[in-house]
């Protein structure tokens, strides 16, 4: 059981931000984070307006090195490097969201009926969870694709399943560890109604772990989306995402490094990043780190 | 310990039965039935029907889950729908010992790094040299492995030419040459592994170092070498071997995909080729024997673990 409470804990929501903002202001890292995630999400929406090409533009200019035209090099068939890494940023951010979002939603309600009902719901609900649990994520993704098969809502479904159990755990330990909580008996006591002690009282310490959990699975969930992609288990051939980019390039890497260098640099950034805001989230939130 | 040992036992044999099963019952009753799609490339309707009668996927299900069942505990995972119908199990004990030397090497090469590292920034906290080992490891971890091999390739089998970039050989042709094979994919895999572990031994490390019984062995007038190597490490391994559950699902998963990126045909390199093939009864098998090899050894770390901390036997 992680027990995120502080023993005085009266943090109300306008306190907390002013400890993210505060710790934030002492943290180069996650200063640094939040710039470089801001940059991709931006390249991400103006990918139209800043790509110079079509993603799947062919030019006869293949292979070529860098220059003013092509600031990172063309491929095999001359399509414009940059152009397909700003628009894979599109489809890369949009399914480590997307992914977070359908297991964070399925994930927190299977652990808060978990914890509620108790009893043989909770039983068998847990039973499943403890059985995906144990083992890799990356694992149980690959085998949901091979289920379901590939292409951008399989791939999006099956990480988020695969994520599931994680946010399930949290929720249920969470919702029974407040119900057993000294203060919310001392709320209970001092005559505060349901809504103020759920609102003010528990939901503060309930999010917090679960706001640390999601944003770390956003990192993961881009390098899962890569990794499925570059194995070619992940969207199709003709969507540019940076995992299927790297695959693409493969071949060629000994003749044109651009090609094996710059879309695994972009899934470094953006991954290191969400890894620094989190960290700071861990710390300012006050979450224990769970192993 | 016999009754511990034995109830985990029992457990972990129960979890694989409850893997086996859905393994086997996901494949046949997702909407949109996964293995028609598999089969619809072998041709017309008579060759479907011969290879549904084949395959026993005429009979009713509950059936070809016993018939599938009893096959499996004999060791028979099925064979291969393709060309020369190769038995899975072939397949896979051919591929087990691939896996095994990289996820062992990659390992060992993980722990070498780790283990100084993390000694290095615990004892020169907020150091130069700590904030070092604590950038390299941010970027280990936030490096895909697919990624760093192919940055590897670049440089040390295209440019500088000194590894191979694809390939195995069997460690019997010589220790070098299976070395040489094998260490780029060991380095993609073990670096993330390296850095969870560098970072563990160092918040570890800098508990125990301030600690009651350390002051004690400070006091009288210990070395600092036998302070480190006799009290200090010993000590603080004992959280790291419990996180060694998540190394072997970081190894296991890393080795499923660099294997593809060197051509190594270990299990990773089979699950992958099987279901892109649409070769369901090697996806099967090879699902299993992942999840097998990943339950038995949590398995032994937590049996180890209970070894050096009894009270965890207790629970």
């Amino acid at each position: 059981m992680t027990d995120i409470s502080t023993p005085h804990d009266t943090a109300a929501p306008p306190k907390r931000r002013s400890r993210l903002m505060s710790t934030l202001a002492a943290d180069r890292k996650a200063q640094a984070g939040l710039a470089v995630l801001v940059l991709f999400l931006l390249a991400g929406i103006f990918a139209p307006l800043l790509a110079q090409f079509d993603p799947n533009e062919m030019t006869l200019d293949m292979m070529g090195g860098l220059s003013w035209q092509h600031p990172l090099g063309t491929d095999d068939l001359g399509r414009d490097l940059l152009s397909r890494i700003l628009y894979g940023t599109r489809v890369s951010l949009f399914i480590g969201f997307a992914t977070v979002a359908l297991a964070l939603v399925i994930g927190v309600t299977l652990g808060l009926v978990a914890g509620y009902f108790g009893g043989w719901v909770d039983m068998v609900i847990m039973r499943y969870i403890d059985l995906q649990w144990a083992f890799p994520n990356f694992i149980i993704a690959v085998y949901l694709v091979a289920v379901f098969g590939t292409g951008l809502l399989n791939v999006i479904v099956a990480i988020s399943l695969a994520f599931v159990d994680d946010f399930a755990r949290i929720a249920r330990s969470m919702t029974l560890t407040l119900r057993e909580e000294q203060y919310i008996d001392a709320a209970r006591v001092l005559g505060f109604s349901k809504a103020r002690t759920l609102l003010i009282h528990v939901m503060p310490n309930a999010v917090a772990p679960i706001i640390v959990q999601a944003t770390v699975s956003v990192s993961y969930a881009i390098l899962g989306e890569a990794s499925l992609s570059f194995l070619g288990l992940g969207v199709d051939a003709n969507t540019p995402t940076w995992g299927l980019i790297l695959a693409d390039g493969r071949g060629f890497i000994t003749r044109a490094w651009w090609l094996g260098v710059f879309p695994g640099l972009a899934i470094m950034l953006v991954v290191l990043s969400i890894n620094f805001i989190g960290d700071w989230l861990r710390d300012a939130l006050d979450v224990r780190q769970q192993v | 310990m016999a009754s511990y040992i034995l109830r985990r036992f029992i457990g972990s044999v129960v979890v694989m039965w409850a893997v086996a099963t859905l393994v086997f019952f996901m494949l046949r009753l997702v909407p949109g039935d996964p293995i028609a799609a598999m089969l619809a490339d072998a041709g017309g309707p008579e060759e479907m029907e011969a290879m549904h009668r084949r395959l026993g996927l005429d009979r009713a299900l509950v059936v070809q889950y016993g018939i599938w069942f009893w096959n499996m505990l004999q060791g028979d995972l099925g064979s291969s729908i393709y060309g020369s119908r190769i038995p899975v199990t072939q397949i896979i004990v051919e591929a087990i010992p691939r896996t095994l030397s990289l996820s062992l090497l990659a390992f060992v090469i993980a722990m070498v790094i780790a283990v100084p590292a993390g000694i290095l920034s615990a004892t020169r906290r907020n150091t130069l040299t700590d904030n070092t080992v604590s950038f390299f490891a941010f970027l280990g971890l936030s490096m895909p492995d697919f990624w760093l091999a192919i940055l590897l390739i670049i440089v040390f089998a295209a440019n500088l030419q000194w590894l191979p970039a694809i390939g195995y050989t069997p460690i019997d042709e010589g220790l070098w040459e299976w070395f040489r094979h094998l260490i780029l994919p060991a380095i993609a895999i073990g670096t993330a592994f390296s850095a969870i572990i560098a970072r563990m031994i160092r918040s570890s490390l800098l508990e125990v170092l301030s600690s009651d019984y350390m002051r004690t062995a400070r006091s009288k007038g210990l070395t600092p070498w036998m302070l480190m190597w006799g009290h200090a490490l010993p000590n603080a391994m004992i959280p790291v071997i419990t996180v060694m559950g998540i190394a072997f699902a970081l190894l296991i998963s890393g080795a499923v995909v660099v294997e593809n990126v060197f051509a190594i045909k270990g299990l990773g390199r089979v699950l992958i080729e099987g279901i892109l093939n649409r070769d369901y009864p090697v996806v099967q098998g090879a699902v299993l024997v992942v999840s097998a090899i990943f339950v038995f050894s949590n398995l032994l770390v937590d049996l180890l673990y209970g070894v050096i901390d009894p009270r965890i036997r207790l629970h």
